[in-house]
């Protein structure tokens, strides 16, 4: 049973795929959107299935072997499912953020010649996911790493005849394909390190085969985390997701906010008993988070794009992610994980409904005074904005600020770091909505506009209450949450753990102080904004930011440039060495053939000469012998 | 006192020789036809001396099929060659070259 | 005696051979080629070749050289070869090159010349040929003979005049008044 409801939530999205791949074009928009939403929603049925067994079973693991791949001597993979309350919690985001966004997507894609291919990739995308999530060794895990990736640049490139969309979705593609070079020769270092990559095997042995601080494990975790940098748009591999903003809305909700992108997260926190062996790596991880988290709130800053700001929001709260799995929050992270997925895609669901309304306009600088035209938008924004900036009693509030807690227990820097981050999130949210929603009306780029369909409105709707009730699952600091006592098992297993529950006056005044910081952010934001009594200027730091401190700048100059010379040196050498060596016998071997033409001169006396000569040759060698 | 048989081989030799010059030298057809029978000649006189110096006939029988062979050939090719003629006016073989390659 | 019949049979022979390849009018180089035929003829009496001699005479010198004569008449050929028009190989090469080959042939054979073996009076003779020819060469002999009946098709085939043909001229040749 288990072993069939594992095998299902993969392959129903794939049988989705393969349908609307193959018959789309044929089958008409509604048959088209009734399989690619009904096969999400029958996953997210046999989650749900999965997830009460689970429940009713506590502690219990569940193996489920499809077949044996392949092997070499010692070496056996398998394809491997595992189920246990981690990747059945990871499962359930997906499948249930996924379901609302295919549904939104009915709407969203409605007029688009490319509907069927559209919901044929992105069930294509859920399929990869779910075997990502479901994965029981790090070898299915790439499968399924490699296939979101494949998949985002499918969908980022969708619209693949504007040349803005054909270059983001190869950057996005080339850009995690570096990170995933590190991935794969992580899975080498594993199979060295334990001869199996399997997820169980790796937790229980994790302890005995790494020594604490040593190399091997250090390595194994660093290379694992550079995947990890590059799917989950870290420091310095960041630079495909705001580029990313020019695929549908709907694929930035689902992939590059809710599920593709926290895949680095989740397969730190699948192997924390590998990288609990590695401090320095967990160090590093901690660091890049934070430094992550504040880079890109300040690149927010001056973004006039809405997308684009949202994008960069998702990077911040991805190294907020990090943060927490990188001080051994792994509870932590995932709850983060959850309630973000709920925020953000709500905030790009409601971005998307704004231009489906204006017509495909982001730039917030012809944007304003929408909240009159478009009210529930506004009020689905506001609602994902204020759990972004950490307000209770939304979501937001207490995975951030849980996160921000374990973070203070481990390093007081990475504290203050996230707390700025945090301080900056306020600003950044608060400006994109009073710049789009506030304000005076823009001349006549609002005038159809109108609140979305049904169709479009009710996931956005589910998505809010999400925001809204996601708190419950881990309303405490002291005491583990919901999800976290759910999650126990796994992340007990291979850890030894840090034992929780400070005191809680400690607690209360963290939290007072970064609630503080977000609301002066809030106050800050709306003086500026809104009332536009406040100006902060100054040109050096405002060209700094506007140029995201010049990092893409420096890649073109280091990678970019010199990669296309090398192509373009290697197109020439294949031009004129190897092909002219091809084309150069072909062509002599020609001329060979006209010259030997030459002897065919039709005279027969020629002829005759010829096999006078021939047997002159033969006699003397004859007579010579 | 009888003949050696290397005078016999080296009048051969000479026809065959004179043959050959007549075949590479001379342009009209008919001409080149009878050159070739002066060689064929040749050969058929030192196949003869062959059979005489080694006491077998089979030689002679050799040089039989050869005849027949000849007269054949001689045959054949003159109604090429008046064919030849019908279609070009001409019996120059140099003017036949339209298998040049 | 012997050798002086020798002497003038290949005089007779080399002289007709020259005759073949030297005439101005295809009429004489058909004479010429009878005298080789000729003279070959009674070298093959020296050689104790009776049957080949007659062969020679009746097939070679009666039919062959008949029917060059004839071919000759129906062409109106004088010698096909027009001066002014130059010769695609040097006659001065491919005579130099005829020289080099005989000579090398004339070496080989020199090499195979031996006494010659004794034989009975049979030999030559027309029972003795015959019985070779119809004992150990019969298959041969009648392939000889299916030879000669496709020569014969092929020669009827080969001489028919197609109604439909039309000329094609090969290199511009001065017209047969001019000359």
């Amino acid at each position: 049973m288990t072993r069939t409801l594992a095998a299902l939530i993969p392959l129903l999205p794939l049988a989705g795929w393969i349908a609307n791949g193959l018959w789309g074009g044929r089958l008409g928009r509604r048959a088209v959107a009734v399989i690619a939403c009904g096969t999400v929603g029958a996953a997210s049925v046999a989650a749900a299935l999965l997830f009460w067994r689970v429940e009713t079973a506590p502690g219990a693991l569940s193996r489920v072997d499809l077949y044996r791949w392949f092997g070499a001597g010692t070496v056996q993979v398998a394809f491997r499912l595992l189920v246990d309350p981690l990747s059945i919690a990871m499962a359930l985001v997906v499948c249930g953020v996924g379901f609302l966004i295919h549904v939104y997507s009915v709407g969203y894609m409605d007029e688009d010649p490319g509907f069927a291919r559209y919901f044929a990739y992105l069930n294509l995308f859920m399929a990869a996911m779910l075997t990502l999530v479901l994965a029981g060794n790090l070898v299915v895990m790439f499968i399924g790493w490699e296939g979101v990736g494949l998949c985002s640049y499918l969908l980022i490139a969708f619209w693949f005849t504007r040349p803005a969309a054909a270059a983001a979705g190869v950057k996005a593609f080339l850009v995690t394909r570096l990170g995933d070079v590190g991935f794969l020769l992580g899975i080498f270092l594993a199979f060295g390190l334990f001869g199996t990559t399997d997820f169980t095997v790796m937790t229980q042995e994790a302890a005995r085969r790494l020594a604490l601080g040593g190399g091997a494990a250090t390595a194994l975790a660093l290379l694992l985390f550079a995947g990890a940098v590059g799917k989950s748009a870290q420091l310095p591999l960041y630079v495909w997701l705001p580029d990313a903003m020019e695929g549908p809305t709907p694929v930035s909700a689902l992939i590059h906010a809710a599920t593709m992108v926290t895949a680095g997260v989740y397969m730190i926190v699948r192997l924390h008993a590998v990288f609990l062996r590695a401090p320095f790596a967990m160090d590093l991880v901690a660091a890049v988070g934070a430094i992550t988290a504040i880079f890109a709130a300040a690149c927010a800053l001056v973004e006039p794009d809405l997308k684009r700001v949202l994008a960069y929001s998702t990077i911040s709260q991805l190294g907020y992610m990090f943060l927490a799995v990188g001080v051994g929050a792994f509870g932590a992270g995932i709850f983060h994980l959850t309630s973000h997925a709920f925020f953000k895609a709500l905030l790009f669901l409601a971005a998307g409904s704004v231009m489906h309304a204006l017509h495909g306009e982001t730039d917030m600088r012809h944007m304003g005074g929408l909240a009159r035209r478009l009210p529930r938008t506004a009020g689905a924004f506001a609602i994902g904005a204020l759990a972004l900036a950490g307000i209770p009693p939304l979501s937001g509030f207490f995975s951030k600020d849980l996160i921000l807690a374990e973070a203070f227990r481990a390093h007081i820097w990475l504290w203050v770091v996230g707390v700025a981050g945090a301080g900056l999130t306020s600003i950044y949210i608060v400006r994109a909505f009073a710049l789009t929603f506030l304000g005076g009306s823009m001349r006549n780029l609002g005038e159809g506009a109108h609140d979305p369909p049904p169709v479009m409105d009710a996931p956005m709707r589910l998505l809010a209450g999400l925001t809204v009730v996601g708190g419950a699952l881990g309303w405490s600091f002291t005491h583990p949450g919901v999800l976290e006592r759910f999650l126990q098992p796994v992340i007990a297993e291979g850890a030894t753990l840090v034992p929780r529950g400070g005191s809680g006056a400690g607690e209360a005044a963290l939290v007072a102080a970064s609630l503080l910081i977000a609301v002066a952010g809030i106050a800050v934001s709306w003086r500026m904004y809104v009332r536009r009594t406040l100006r902060l200027g100054s040109p050096w730091l405002s060209n700094l930011l506007r140029h995201q401190f010049y990092v893409e700048t420096v890649y073109a100059a280091v990678v970019v440039g010199p990669a296309r010379a090398l192509a373009r040196t290697a197109a020439a050498a294949d031009r004129s060495v190897i092909d002219a060596a091809v084309v150069g016998v072909a062509r002599s071997i020609g001329r060979a053939g006209q010259s030997l033409r030459g002897l065919q001169t039709g005279y027969l006396t020629h002829y005759a000469a010829f096999i006078l000569i021939g047997a002159i040759l033969l006699l003397v060698f004859w007579v010579s012998r | 006192m009888a003949v050696p048989p290397l005078a016999h081989l080296m009048l051969s030799a000479l026809l065959f020789t004179l043959g050959m010059i007549g075949v590479l030298v001379r342009r009209s057809a008919l001409i080149v036809f009878m050159s070739i029978e002066l060689m064929l000649n040749a050969v058929n006189l030192s196949l003869v001396t062959f059979a005489r110096v080694r006491g077998n006939v089979d030689g002679q029988v050799l040089v039989f099929f050869v005849l027949v062979v000849a007269a054949v050939e001689v045959v054949v090719g003159l109604a090429i060659i008046v064919n030849i003629y019908r279609s070009r006016q001409t019996v120059d073989i140099d003017d036949v070259d339209l298998l040049r390659g | 005696m012997a050798i002086l019949l020798f002497v003038v049979v290949a005089c007779l022979a080399l002289a007709g051979g020259v005759g073949v390849i030297a005439s101005r009018r295809p009429v004489h180089s058909a004479l010429a080629l009878l005298l080789v035929l000729g003279s070959l003829a009674v070298d093959y009496l020296l050689l104790d070749a009776q049957f080949i001699a007659v062969l020679q005479v009746i097939i070679y010198a009666g039919a062959i050289v008949v029917l060059f004569i004839f071919i000759i008449m129906l062409l109106h050929v004088r010698s096909g070869e027009d001066p002014r028009i130059q010769a695609v190989l040097s006659p001065v090469a491919g005579a130099l090159l005829c020289g080099v080959f005989g000579l090398a042939v004339l070496v080989v054979l020199s090499h195979a010349a031996e006494s010659p073996a004794s034989v009975g009076e049979q030999f030559g003779t027309v029972q003795m040929v015959g019985r070779a020819l119809f004992s150990r060469y019969l298959l041969p002999f009648e392939a000889a003979s299916i030879v000669l009946l496709v020569g014969m098709i092929g020669a009827v085939a080969l001489g028919r005049r197609l109604s439909d043909e039309a000329p094609d001229r090969g290199r511009p040749i001065p017209a047969p008044e001019e000359r």
